[in-house]
């Protein structure tokens, strides 16, 4: 067994101590240590943003991450988005909206499109379309995931 | 007394029911299901396309600490899988292509599985491989399955008329070969399942992705040598569908086998490159077609003549000229038409049912020559697909019988909306010249089965309806949930017959020890014959509550009816009670009775005879789809700009959620035409991952402008038809006349990269 790492991080704004190993990723660490299923594997290579977390505020893919790099950063994943009052709305959007179809993207699609508007609270839908494109869905065909982060940046034409 | 103001939701944009609980990261996948003292299952598969297996030692592998169990053909009945029953789960002697499984591991880590699987040594003898299907028809060439020595796998062959006395009144007659390409259905989330199997009982709970439950739990019946009734699959939400899990693959049974051997529950779940490998694809296509046409625009004839790369073994790819045929012989008025497809065995992977299940590739075909006749004969290329569009009333030589057909709207509103002729004209004067970006515009259109398609001996749907004393009602139906917003639509039909709001109604779709049975998720059905499933089932309620009403308020129950939540009286509108406190006092008092119904809806459609004739389905979908793009003609991208949809869905049930399925169809149909390709070289995939394998995303999707026709359809629930397939059929189609309009040149492979258009500018200028 490879020696492990005690890391100390933020998680969903609680902090959080666990020793991990050096070569475990940060979606395995979500997904299987601590439990929280909402970050999706998808591609493993960083390709489609199911994984898609906030570190530090930016988003970043779970999966390229390792665990070990969480240490002493905030890390913010769909859970914590659900919990987040101010985040009701985007969620809210995409429901009303029809920005959900199979699901499977749409924890890494929320936390993205959060990132986006958190950086630009009025981007328009050229923007926000830039802010998912590493973001694969299958179903939807994207137009109304885009309508749905435009009705809340206020861009909806 | 309260007035309660009639309100109806059909038509409206109704939120999807799931979608609350997907946005927060709550909603457990497959992915997200561990059940106590779970091992990992994996499966070894070849690095060889086409070799004898010599010897598997599995020693060092069943040495390693953590591994419960490895298991080759020889610890297997040797059943096959698929249509052909072909494929047996694990490969003992022989492998047929790059995805073949081998040997099977159930271990305590995935750590520890991969490492066993990396002990395992196979020793080969290759085996002369073949992996062109024209190649396969030549004699001398290798046999794929021994069962087969012509390596046929499967043939349909289907005419009317006499096209060679068609042929012969024809003043145009043009031919091509169409090449259609091999691409996978990327559902977001990966395959899986998970097996739990207790031994003294001889009970199964399978917790699979599966879209035909019941199906499967027969087919897993047959393979396991079980008692179907001790099996339960339980679906827990599934990350995406179109097709591809509608068939049993070899990993499903393996995964039971490890959980038989170890008695404990074993989870297999692949990786996305081996999801890239060794799932289904769509069926790759080499289409010839010879259509004739008169000077005044009547189609006269169309010779067709299919041959499909089978790959190793049989799924359900092989079946889709079953489809197609149903595309040539109906779509137009063709008076003459002779249709024969092979498929073939070959050493590449073999192809599954993938939305539109064969319509993109022959709707391909036919509308390029649709175009080209046209232009041929000098006629407008909206009027000439006008001139001999189907229409309501007609039964076509193949037996189809268009109730409702609304595809001459459909022609209409697509080029009015997009000034389809104006453009085609202004551009086409323009093509011809290599250099620079060049504006196109292009049309096709399409048939797809819309009222479930019968070739199960049932295509029916059975629903189960209970009431609670709270008025709440829970509707149990056989349909599976696959994102497609199912669940959706059929509370909203439900809702509309007992009066009562979407938030009193819950959907149990994913258990089949508790829903009744259905055939499955697939041809469009599920809106069709579910629906009209729940409806039947509501309208049996319904009348149960009218009764007790009646007997308790001392009106016929012909002058009630439901609505807002209680029982009313027709005419006015006035509550005579609420609906709980009526279901209340029926449940609490001497008749001491629950209102529960159940109801199966079997379509008024027929199975088809040996010559493929008959009306297969209850109702038929169309659509005409323009699309608007631009050609570098100097690098050879091609831009997607606007695609005008115009859809005879019979009747628009949710707004919202058939609009989510048309721009969903329309972007898959856009891969499909632009980026999408699995490379294959020597039976080995290049590309097994999103890095390679070019999906369409957010920045890249046309605006898209969408048009309903609503022509009622008679046997439809509230006359709505089945749309899921549909949206995604017409854009290869539409995109390559676009091309065609653009720049003069032909294309007649897929897809339309760079390279494939620029190649193809370059020779089209030089001819």
């Amino acid at each position: 067994m490879s020696p492990t790492i005690e890391i100390t991080f933020t998680l969903n704004g609680m902090p959080k101590r666990i020793s991990v190993d050096p070569t475990l990723s940060t979606l395995v660490m979500l997904r299987e240590i601590l439990g929280l299923t909402g970050t999706k594997y998808g591609c493993g290579e960083g390709e489609c943003g199911a994984c898609t977390i906030l570190v530090d505020g930016k988003s970043a893919n779970a999966c390229l991450m390792f665990a070990a790099d969480c240490d002493g950063r905030a890390i913010v994943t769909i859970e914590g988005v659900a919990i987040d009052r101010s985040a009701d709305g985007l969620r809210q959007a995409f429901v009303d909206h029809g920005g959900v179809q199979c699901g499977f993207c749409t924890p890494g699609m929320v936390v993205q499109a959060k990132h986006t508007l958190d950086k630009q609270p009025h981007a328009d839908r050229a923007t926000i379309k830039r802010g998912l494109e590493g973001n694969i869905c299958r179903c939807t065909g994207y137009k109304k995931i885009v309508d749905a982060v435009a009705a809340v940046s206020g861009t909806n034409s | 007394m309260t007035v309660i103001e009639k309100d109806s939701l059909i038509g409206k944009r109704l939120t999807k029911m799931d979608a609350p609980e997907k946005t927060a990261g709550k909603t457990r996948y497959i992915h997200d299901i561990n059940l106590p003292g779970q091992l990992v299952g994996m499966i070894l598969r070849t690095d060889r396309v086409h070799a004898i297996i010599k010897s598997i030692d599995t020693s060092a592998a069943r040495a390693l600490p953590g591994v419960h169990a490895v298991l080759t053909a020889k610890d297997l009945p040797q059943k096959g899988l698929g249509v052909n029953k072909d494929n047996p789960p694990l490969k003992g002697e022989r492998v047929r292509c790059e995805r073949d499984e081998i040997a099977a591991v159930a271990a305590e880590s995935e750590e520890i599985a991969a490492q066993a699987l990396r002990l395992i040594k196979v020793e080969y003898e290759d085996l002369a491989p073949l992996f062109d299907p024209e190649a396969a028809l030549r004699p001398g060439a290798p046999v794929i399955h021994e069962s087969k020595p012509d390596n046929v796998a499967m043939a349909f062959d289907y005419s009317h008329g006499d096209v060679v006395a068609g042929e012969a009144e024809s003043d145009v007659v043009v031919e091509d070969t169409f090449t259609l390409h091999r691409v996978t259905h990327c559902c977001m989330g990966v395959s899986g399942i998970i097996a739990d199997f207790e031994a003294t009982s001889g009970n199964l709970t399978l917790y699979s992705n599966t879209q035909v439950p019941f199906l499967h739990k027969r087919e897993f019946a047959e393979v396991l040598g079980m008692d179907p009734g001790r099996i339960r699959i339980i679906q827990p939400p599934i990350g995406g569908g179109f097709g591809s899990k509608l068939d049993i693959y070899p990993f499903e049974p393996i995964c039971v086998y490890l959980a038989q051997a170890t008695r404990r529950p074993v989870k297999l779940v692949f990786t996305r490159a081996e999801e890239f490998l060794a799932s289904p694809t769509r069926q790759p296509a080499i289409v010839r077609l010879r259509s004739g046409a008169k000077k005044d625009g009547t189609l006269t004839f169309r010779t067709v003549d299919i041959l499909l790369d089978n790959g190793g073994y049989t799924s359900w790819g092989a079946t889709i000229p079953f489809v197609m045929m149903q595309t040539f012989s109906s779509l137009y008025r063709v008076p003459h038409c002779l249709y024969h497809t092979k498929a073939v065995y070959t050493n590449n992977p073999y192809a599954g049912s993938f939305r539109g299940y064969g319509n993109l590739q022959a709707t391909f075909a036919i509308e390029a020559h649709m175009d080209k006749m046209a232009d041929a004969i000098g006629m407008d290329a909206l009027d000439f697909r006008m001139k001999n569009a189907q229409v309501a009333g007609e039964v076509t030589p193949q037996g189809m019988d268009f109730k409702t057909c609304g595809l001459q709207d459909c022609l209409t509103l697509a080029a009015r909306d997009s000034d389809f002729a104006a453009k085609r004209s202004a551009y086409a004067a323009r093509k011809g010249a290599v250099g620079g970006v060049k504006r196109g515009i292009g049309m096709a259109s399409m048939l797809h089965v819309g009222g479930g398609a019968k070739i199960y001996p049932s295509d029916g749907c059975g629903t189960n309806i209970k009431l609670d004393d709270f008025g709440h009602v829970t509707i149990m139906t056989g349909a599976s949930e696959i994102g497609q917003g199912s669940e959706t639509v059929l509370a909203q039909l439900v809702c509309e017959e007992l009066g009562v709001p979407m938030s009193a109604v819950t959907v149990v779709n994913n258990d089949t020890d508790i829903t009744p049975w259905d055939v499955g998720v697939h041809a469009s059905r599920t809106t069709f014959i579910a629906g009209n499933s729940a409806v039947g089932a509501a309208r049996k309620a319904k009348a149960k509550i009218l009764a007790a009403a009646a007997g308790l308020s001392n009106l016929p129950a012909e002058q009630l009816d439901l609505r807002g939540g209680h029982v009313i009286r027709a005419e006015d509108g006035e509550s005579v009670m609420p609906l709980a406190k009526l279901l209340r006092s029926l449940h609490f008092s001497d008749k001491a009775e629950l209102v529960t119904t159940s109801h199966y809806y079997e379509p008024p459609s027929v199975h088809q005879d040996k010559g493929f004739k008959g009306n297969v389905s209850a109702a038929y979908a169309w659509a005409t789809q323009v699309v608007e793009i631009e050609v570098d003609t100097d690098t050879g991208i091609v831009t997607l700009l606007k695609v005008w949809a115009a859809h005879d869905v019979g009747r628009v049930l949710n707004r919202l959620g058939i609009e989510g399925q048309i721009e969903g169809g329309i972007v898959m149909g856009q891969g499909y035409a632009l980026t999408e390709d699995m490379i294959m070289v020597e039976g080995h995939l290049k590309n097994a991952g999103f890095t390679d394998y070019k999906l369409i995303t957010a920045p890249e999707i046309p605006e898209m402008s969408i048009e309903f026709i609503e022509t009622m359809d008679g046997e439809g629930p509230q006359g709505a038809k089945g749309v899921g397939e549909a949206p995604a059929i017409c854009m290869a189609a539409a995109i390559g006349n676009a091309i065609e309009n653009a720049t003069g040149v032909r294309l007649t492979s897929l897809p339309f990269t760079p390279e494939r258009v620029y190649r193809g500018l370059k020779q089209g200028a030089a001819s």
